[in-house]
């Protein structure tokens, strides 16, 4: 079976270009243009030269022995963490930032849910010297202040989505709406591996330099490419897609995705989708989401902003439909011990939305030899308010 | 014949309203319907509220929240229109997003409309090749007209494929933006219509977003066969209520 997109951007049945006529011109000036432009060879340059010097990739295959001992298995943290910004979130921004500058765009345009993705916006187009606005829902720009502060720091507008829930699926709406508004100059980084194709599929390339060190890091390490099971948590699916890309064909890998369970799957407060959802269509992509059954966008919940998202990227609806990756769910409170745990077995904080998938040794018992590549996808900064709430830190 | 397609043949210029079903009040669908005929309007898209309009402006979007707390459902909406051809007769179309039909199932969905009368549906989110590819056949299997979306940016080889692919009118967005976002008609809009016109299309155009007066609508129809007004009736319902759309509609011709 193939896990990657056709030609028209579907995994599966999932995917596809499901927008409206307004933004029909900017979809299909992206796509016919996409892969052409980011394999050209410098584009290339370009881009690994910045991933190199400015992100400091390569990003560490780190042992993490306590943890392994803990759990009883061998445990790899992929150190996206300690990329430039704290997320794996900045490695498609320099992708998405280059391809804007070749399509002749000035004007950048992102929705944001913990602010990662929004910081990680912020700081490319201070570097390239774009105008840039980031919209984020009310919620998450209470929850999330600091990064807040931050993209206001690096020169961005951050502009509140008052609609809905007032979290990220909002946020997205506004994105999509302001650049209905703006189709000639503007052009719309997305921060998941969802939306209308090419997105999903391109956010994927981006992101697949994760899956790319992995392999040759894990051969130094352990003298295989292979691992036998590589976990990510999930929210729209970037990081995950990147972890898992060139492992998808590999069948004796293990794809491991942890959602966000809320308050628990069926509380009613949860951001479950491969558990919650249908297939549907939201954000110009078929794909699995939280809907009622009137078709109606449910609202999710997670205390991690970067995980409260009702529906998952197209590609990772397939991977749960074929049954390539085992889909676990993690509540809020499991993700927070698990954040605790990697803090004081290992030294690092995780962002909140990582917790969840460190949470999949609640869920999942693995061998011995087993080697597990947790995707670190973020660091804590950001969540120390709700760290300091949560656990009465102050 | 399809009702849609008989009004187009008359002599005059369209006067078509967009409201959101369910809104005000929920029950208000079918007294809106009737009294925006009465009042001599050609056409009406009813909306089908969705959660995540994201070809629509702050006023859409809160009137589709509204009708949504209201308890608005697709069932509903087609329990309150099942006898609507006893009293109406100008052709209605339904205008939605698609998840809500994907969910009610596109075949049950067009059925439905068939039985209730309605004439055509505008789904801003089904992409013409998906329509084609998957659901023309059911849509015609019912009778129903499918009318595509084009705007400014559109290029003249997609809109002679629209055109090839539309069996009632073509709906032309008049700006880059989203419903109910520009104030009044520049040079660019009408530079943009004369374009259309002058390609001589084999469907007639109904102009849509930003038509808020008769001036806007003037404008819109000086090349155009008719225009559709949303958010402005919708504003005029949420400051006036449902007793005075006779006097609304006075003021665009
Ligand atoms: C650290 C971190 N991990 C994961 C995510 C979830 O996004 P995705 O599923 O696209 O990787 C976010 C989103 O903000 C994030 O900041």
């Amino acid at each position: 079976m193939n896990y990657n997109a056709d030609e028209k951007g579907y995994y599966g049945e999932f995917g596809g270009a499901f927008i409206p006529e307004m933004l029909y011109p900017n979809v299909e000036e992206l796509r016919e243009n996409y892969l052409k432009l980011m394999y050209e060879d410098s584009f290339q340059k370009e881009f690994n030269q910045l991933l190199k010097d400015y992100v400091g990739r390569p990003s560490p295959l780190y042992f993490a022995k306590r943890l392994s001992e803990k759990h009883g298995c061998k445990i790899y943290l992929k150190r996206e963490d300690l990329n430039h910004t704290g997320a794996h979130k900045i490695n498609n921004t320099i992708g998405q930032i280059l391809m804007a500058q070749k399509l002749g765009k000035t004007r950048i345009i992102a929705e944001t849910g913990a602010g990662q993705h929004g910081v990680a916006t912020a700081t490319v187009c201070a570097l390239m010297g774009m105008e840039c606005i980031v919209y984020m829902g009310e919620i998450d720009i209470a929850r999330q202040a600091p990064n807040v502060a931050r993209m206001k720091m690096l020169g961005a507008e951050v502009r509140p989505a008052k609609s809905g829930s007032r979290t990220l699926k909002d946020a997205t709406n506004e994105a999509i709406r302001d650049w209905i508004n703006n189709p000639v100059d503007t052009h719309y980084i997305i921060g998941s591996a969802i939306g209308p194709h090419p997105y999903p599929d391109m956010v994927t390339r981006f992101q697949s330099v994760i899956s790319e060190e992995i392999k040759w890091q894990l051969k130094e390490h352990e003298g295989r490419e292979n691992p036998d099971y590589v976990v990510a948590c999930i929210g729209g699916g970037s990081n995950a897609a990147g972890t898992y890309h060139h492992f998808l064909h590999e069948p004796e890998v293990g794809i491991i995705a942890v959602e966000a369970a809320g308050k628990g799957v069926n509380s009613g407060e949860s951001a479950a989708t491969s558990a919650l959802g249908k297939v549907g269509i939201i954000h110009g992509c078929k794909t699995m989401l939280m809907q009622t059954t009137d078709g109606q966008i449910t609202e999710p919940y997670s205390i991690s902003a970067g995980l409260d998202y009702p529906g998952v990227g197209p590609m990772h609806s397939h991977l749960y439909k074929s049954g390539r990756a085992e889909f676990y769910s993690a509540t809020d409170d499991e993700a927070m011990a698990a954040g605790l745990e990697l803090s004081q077995l290992e030294g690092i904080i995780p962002a909140i939305e990582t917790g969840h998938a460190f949470a999949i040794f609640e869920h999942k018992k693995f061998k011995k030899d087993d080697v597990v590549v947790i995707s670190l996808s973020g660091r804590g900064d950001k969540d120390l308010n709700t760290y300091i709430d949560y656990f009465k830190l102050a | 014949m399809n009702r849609i397609t008989t009004k187009l043949e008359e002599g005059k210029k369209l006067l078509s309203i967009y409201f959101t079903a369910g809104y005000p009040a929920l029950n208000d669908t079918v007294k809106i319907i009737q009294d925006i005929e009465k009042n001599g309007v050609d056409m009406i898209e009813i909306g089908l509220p969705f959660s995540d309009p994201l070809a629509d402006g702050p006023t859409i979007q809160e009137s589709s929240t509204a009708a949504l707390k209201n308890g608005m459902t697709t069932e509903i909406l087609f329990k309150q229109l099942k006898d609507i051809r006893k009293s109406v007769s100008i052709p209605l179309i339904i205008m939605g997003y698609f998840n809500p039909m994907l969910q009610y199932g596109v075949e049950a969905f067009c059925k439905k409309c068939q039985e209730i009368g309605i004439d055509g549906l505008i789904l801003p989110d089904l992409p013409l090749d998906v329509y084609q590819d998957e659901y023309e056949a059911i849509f015609k299997k019912y009778g129903l007209i499918n009318v595509f979306l084009i705007t400014p940016q559109t290029s003249n080889t997609r809109i002679r494929q629209i055109d090839d692919a539309s069996n009632g009118f073509i709906y032309m967005v008049s700006s880059a933006s989203v419903t109910g976002s520009k104030s009044g008609f520049g040079q660019e809009q009408e530079s943009y219509f004369e374009r259309i016109a002058a390609m001589n299309l084999k469907n007639p155009q109904i102009v849509g977003f930003g038509i808020k007066d008769e001036e806007t609508f003037q404008q819109a129809t000086k090349t155009a066969k008719g225009a559709i007004i949303g958010s402005a009736f919708i504003k005029y319902l949420t400051a006036n209520g449902t007793d005075k759309i006779a006097e609304f509609t006075k003021l665009i011709r």
